[in-house]
């Protein structure tokens, strides 16, 4: 588990570090991300060692924004002024966003006719 | 004995509490989603956010206080977005077999989860902060935090309208997919992990395995793009 935890740290840290070297627009802990895929791609052996953390973390996912969530408590006065706006933005937004990535998946999986998995 | 308030203010000073607190609402909101049968409206986080919520408000507890506690948990979105290489890893084999169709659904379920969002919202005349706190709701939380709080947004209500555009995809993908009938596996999973993230992805996971896979790779890139796009699509609509 140590080996693991230094791992996702270390990978975070690296990321944090060259965001703030590069200004890059991404987040620290997306940059490490993308350094953690590569140093898997390196040494495969690397994922195993990762495998019971990370799969432990990412199936308590939900539990992590909990207390960010909570802090809604200090916008309530904005959610009554403009919730309805936020509301109908998000839920058109995300109905669009749907349709749009499936239809234009399955648009060009026709063109290049690869395999459909049904 | 001692008196019940002299307690409650040392607790209530202490880390302890609320850390317990937010780990037991949380398991509280997980047994009400597992007794609901899974169904996508029970979700874990807002039930267990409406009750620490009303929890504060009822012990005139400040966010600041609660947060001392909940931090610890906090923490570890960061550690959770990188451990996101994991799926993405196990998923390079999918992607190699389906990379452009894969890389269009990518750039434009993105493109129009970010576009029409601020879109909708600008039309609504809102606009500063609420756009930037709305502009990543389609990225996994612990990004879409990141890329808000760097655009200028709030953090807080950055991850509440995540969590509700990955309740409004999970109840409403099925329905909508069957209507316009993509029927292939692939196409419905990633759509669905692109614009609603984690939440979709699980429920995506329910329906079929394939579309599961994909949904979690679709929210693996979507994480890495919508960091890219959310900045410059905000500075179209700013």
């Amino acid at each position: 588990m140590i080996p693991a935890l230094l791992l996702l740290l270390a990978s975070q840290l690296a990321g944090e570090t060259l965001a703030r070297l590069t200004g890059l627009p991404l987040p620290g802990p997306v940059i490490g991300m993308i350094l953690l895929l590569c140093a898997f791609g390196l040494r495969p052996k690397l994922a195993e060692t990762a495998r019971p953390l990370a799969s432990g973390i990412l199936g308590n996912l939900s539990l992590l924004f909990v207390p960010a969530g909570v802090g809604v408590v200090g916008h309530l006065d904005k959610m009554a002024a403009h919730g309805l706006a936020l509301l109908a933005a998000l839920t058109l937004s995300t109905l669009a966003a749907i349709a749009a990535g499936a239809l234009t998946f399955s648009l060009v999986a026709r063109l290049l006719k690869t395999e459909a998995a049904e | 004995m001692k008196d019940v308030a002299e307690i409650w203010s040392y607790l209530a000073q202490s880390p302890l509490l609320w850390l317990t607190a937010t780990l037991a609402a949380y398991a509280l909101g997980d047994a009400c989603f597992r007794a609901s049968g899974r169904k996508p409206w029970a979700n874990p986080v807002l039930i267990a956010v409406a009750l620490l919520g009303l929890l504060l408000q009822a012990t005139g507890t400040p966010y600041a206080a609660y947060f001392e506690g909940a931090q610890f948990v906090h923490f570890l979105l960061g550690p959770a977005t990188v451990a996101l290489a994991l799926p993405l890893r196990d998923n390079l084999g999918h992607v190699r077999k389906a990379a452009l169709p894969v890389l269009a659904a990518l750039l434009v379920g993105s493109g129009v989860a970010v576009g029409s969002a601020l879109g909708i919202a600008t039309a609504f005349g809102l606009e500063g902060e609420l756009l930037a706190s709305l502009a990543p709701k389609s990225a996994t939380a612990p990004v879409a935090i990141g890329v808000a709080e760097s655009l200028g947004g709030s953090p807080t209500l950055t991850a509440v309208l995540v969590l509700l555009t990955g309740v409004v995809g999970a109840i409403c993908a099925t329905p909508l997919l069957n209507a316009l009938g993509v029927r292939d596996w692939r196409a419905r999973g990633l759509a669905l992990g692109v614009a609603a993230h984690g939440i979709g992805t699980a429920r995506a996971f329910q329906v079929n395995p394939t579309a599961g896979a994909f949904a979690g790779l679709g929210m693996g890139l979507n994480a890495v793009l919508t960091a890219f796009l959310a900045p410059l699509a905000l500075r179209f609509f700013q």
